[in-house]
């Protein structure tokens, strides 16, 4: 039964939302702030929030001078930037839509195979695939660094592409196994029996009607892929480099690059906050998938 | 054509035997349904001639050629399914048109046999619609539709009406068993209605744990059943079954009479008994009757509206005939 809530609880609960919500998206806000800082003002005491000379050096300085047709950062920008921006964005997009589109092109089959053929150990090899996640990744750091070496992989698109695509990998088959185990069998088998062949019946029939699950799937893992650090700073030096490295070059322990790092930041998560935020509802939709129905 | 058979045929799930071995032999035109209890392996010995599931040990011929081993789709049968399995993102001609397109047959033969399947099932109107916004019945003959295109060797229809409406019921049963008259081919039907069964099939096949009780036309199955399992699954309202004294005095160790085998009258009768329950059908009465001596319930049918009220005694006479003999392991004593 709805029991009906008082005015006042909901201006409480209200309150308590935005305030956990603030301090959660307080480290981006600061960051963003910071962004549009001197280096003078941005280790001032005490701190300043609002009232700074706005400035767009630091986006010049780094090398994002985007031009957005209402707003082109060059009319601002003088001298030469100290980084290309474009060529770290290339790589990151590079290795985030490479490793997950190559993920889904794996991962079908397998959580096809998992949701409509399961064996009798298809459970395990499920919880198997998930506990690699939990092995720590630098625990094969090494092994992981040999095999680059000997193979000459590393700093390359190929090398970043595979070891991402065989971390998500679990994530990717998991998903799209729950969005699988939603479509009603009888009607693969229905596609079996019009003659259908195993290749067929996914693409003609599985894949578009798991359109939305494969679609939130590949969006969670381009972000996943996107934001990922540790291998890409591990493995990449220049050619390769993505925007991890290209944030890293700005934190170091001498001088006051405090503004430039904020800046740098900030031009890296843009982009995948834009996406994030006109795929939202998908997103939303693909994370709390099978939790209710 | 379309002979279908099936030599020694068993399914296990792991140590669970489904269905342990089994023969049949079904005709090429004939219209055979399976019967039985949920649960008695009927859609999964349709579902192992469609080849959706492997057997288990055993052979299936389709037209005297080893089928055992084929995928669904090199054994040239069509499905209907209990919940249609339409394809929900194609239009209802994309959906019709999806076996001839697998089998890379020209557009232009499509296009003809898609009309043609279309006029046949008054579909053509919604051609260009999803299934989603069709009706129950209209999507039944959507996978009619896509199950005729094809001209397959034999149809199988898995319980293709149990999602259906009671009247819209009676009105697909009814085309089905024109589209056989029509066609000729082969179909094997599913359902654990006896009177869709009985109704619609040139053969019945009564299961039971995976093992055939019965096979044979609906009229022998309804005259001279087998078993008792047999006798009180086929017919409706069931057999009355007695046992005791009054099955001795046949020479049996339980007899079954039909509720449409007994007269009725108010005076006299070689069973007597309490009128409980009456259900009215206009056309018929049934008449649920108690304290007869002789077992729980006994239901008698009576043609047309009789007047016996609830507490009036009745007496009934089985017509000698029509008693059925069964021994103590539950077979038929001629």
């Amino acid at each position: 039964m709805a029991r009906a809530i008082s005015t006042r609880s909901k201006i409480t609960f209200t309150a308590v939302a935005w305030l956990i919500g603030l301090l959660i998206f307080f480290p981006i806000l600061w960051t963003m702030l910071t962004s549009f800082k001197t280096e003078a003002q941005a280790i001032a005491d005490p701190p300043v929030v609002f009232g700074f000379d706005w400035t767009l050096e630091n986006y010049c300085t780094v090398g994002f001078r985007p031009n957005l047709y209402f707003f082109d950062f060059n009319e601002f920008c003088e001298g030469a930037p100290r980084s290309e921006y474009m060529r770290f964005l290339w790589n990151s997009v590079a290795i985030a839509v490479g490793s997950t589109l190559l993920g889904i092109v794996i991962a079908v089959p397998a959580a096809w195979a998992m949701a409509f053929v399961p064996g009798r150990r298809t459970k395990d090899i499920l919880l198997w695939m998930l506990s690699t996640k939990m092995l720590p990744a630098v625990g094969v750091l090494y092994p992981i660094n040999l095999i680059f070496v000997e193979a000459d992989l590393l700093d390359t698109h190929f090398g970043l592409i595979v070891v991402m695509t065989l971390i998500n990998l679990p994530i990717i088959v998991w998903m799209l196994y729950t969005y699988f185990r939603e479509i009603p069998g009888e009607i693969l088998e229905a596609a079996r029996m019009d003659g259908a062949g195993m290749g067929q019946e996914i693409f003609y029939v599985l894949a578009p009607m798991a359109v939305p699950g494969i679609a939130s799937t590949i969006l969670l893992n381009i972000i996943l892929a996107w934001n990922e650090a540790f291998w890409t700073l591990n493995l990449t030096t220049f050619d390769a480099a993505p925007l991890t490295q290209f944030i890293a070059g700005y934190s170091s322990p001498e001088g006051n690059f405090f503004a430039k790092l904020s800046a740098a930041s900030t031009a890296a998560i843009a982009p995948i906050l834009v996406l994030g935020w006109f795929s939202q509802k998908q997103l939303v939709r693909g994370l709390t998938f099978g939790a209710v129905k | 054509m379309g002979r279908i058979a099936l030599r020694n045929v068993t399914k296990a799930f792991g140590d669970v035997v489904v269905i342990p071995p089994l023969d049949l032999e079904i005709e090429d035109g004939e219209f055979v349904v399976f019967v039985g209890p949920s649960g008695c392996g009927k859609s999964t010995l349709l579902r192992l001639i469609a080849g959706l599931e492997d057997v288990s040990g055993g052979q299936i011929t389709i037209d005297g050629e080893d089928a055992t081993g084929s995928p669904p789709a090199k054994r040239g049968l069509a499905m209907v399914f209990q919940s249609y399995a339409l394809y929900p993102h194609m239009s209802v001609r994309r959906n019709i048109t999806f076996p001839l397109r697998m089998a890379g047959m020209d557009k232009a033969e499509q296009k003809r046999r898609v009309e043609a399947a279309a006029d046949v099932l008054n579909l053509t109107d919604y051609l260009d619609r999803r299934p989603g916004q069709l009706s129950g019945g209209q999507r039944q003959r959507v996978a009619i539709g896509r199950a005729i295109v094809r001209e397959p060797t034999a149809f199988l229809f898995d319980e293709p009406l149990s999602n259906l409406d009671a009247a819209l019921r009676v009105g697909m049963r009814l085309e089905i068993s024109e589209l056989h008259e029509r066609l000729k081919t082969t179909m094997i039907y599913v359902t654990h209605d006896q009177v869709e069964a009985m109704t619609m099939a040139d053969k019945i096949v009564v299961l039971q744990a995976g093992r055939i009780e019965q096979v044979g036309s609906p009229l022998e199955l309804y005259r001279t059943p087998r078993n008792q399992f047999v006798a009180g699954f086929i017919g409706s309202p069931k057999m009355n079954f007695i046992t005791g004294e009054e099955a001795a005095r046949h020479g049996a160790a339980t007899i079954g009479v039909r509720p449409e085998h007994l007269d009725v009258s108010e005076t006299e009768g070689e069973w007597s008994g309490v009128v409980g329950v009456s259900e009215h059908l206009g056309s018929d009465t049934f008449f649920h009757v108690h304290d007869t001596g002789l077992a729980e319930t006994i239901t008698v049918r009576a043609s047309g509206e009789v007047g016996f009220r609830h507490g009036d005694r009745i007496h009934m006479t089985p017509r000698p005939d029509q008693v059925h003999r069964f021994g103590p392991d539950g077979l038929r004593i001629e």
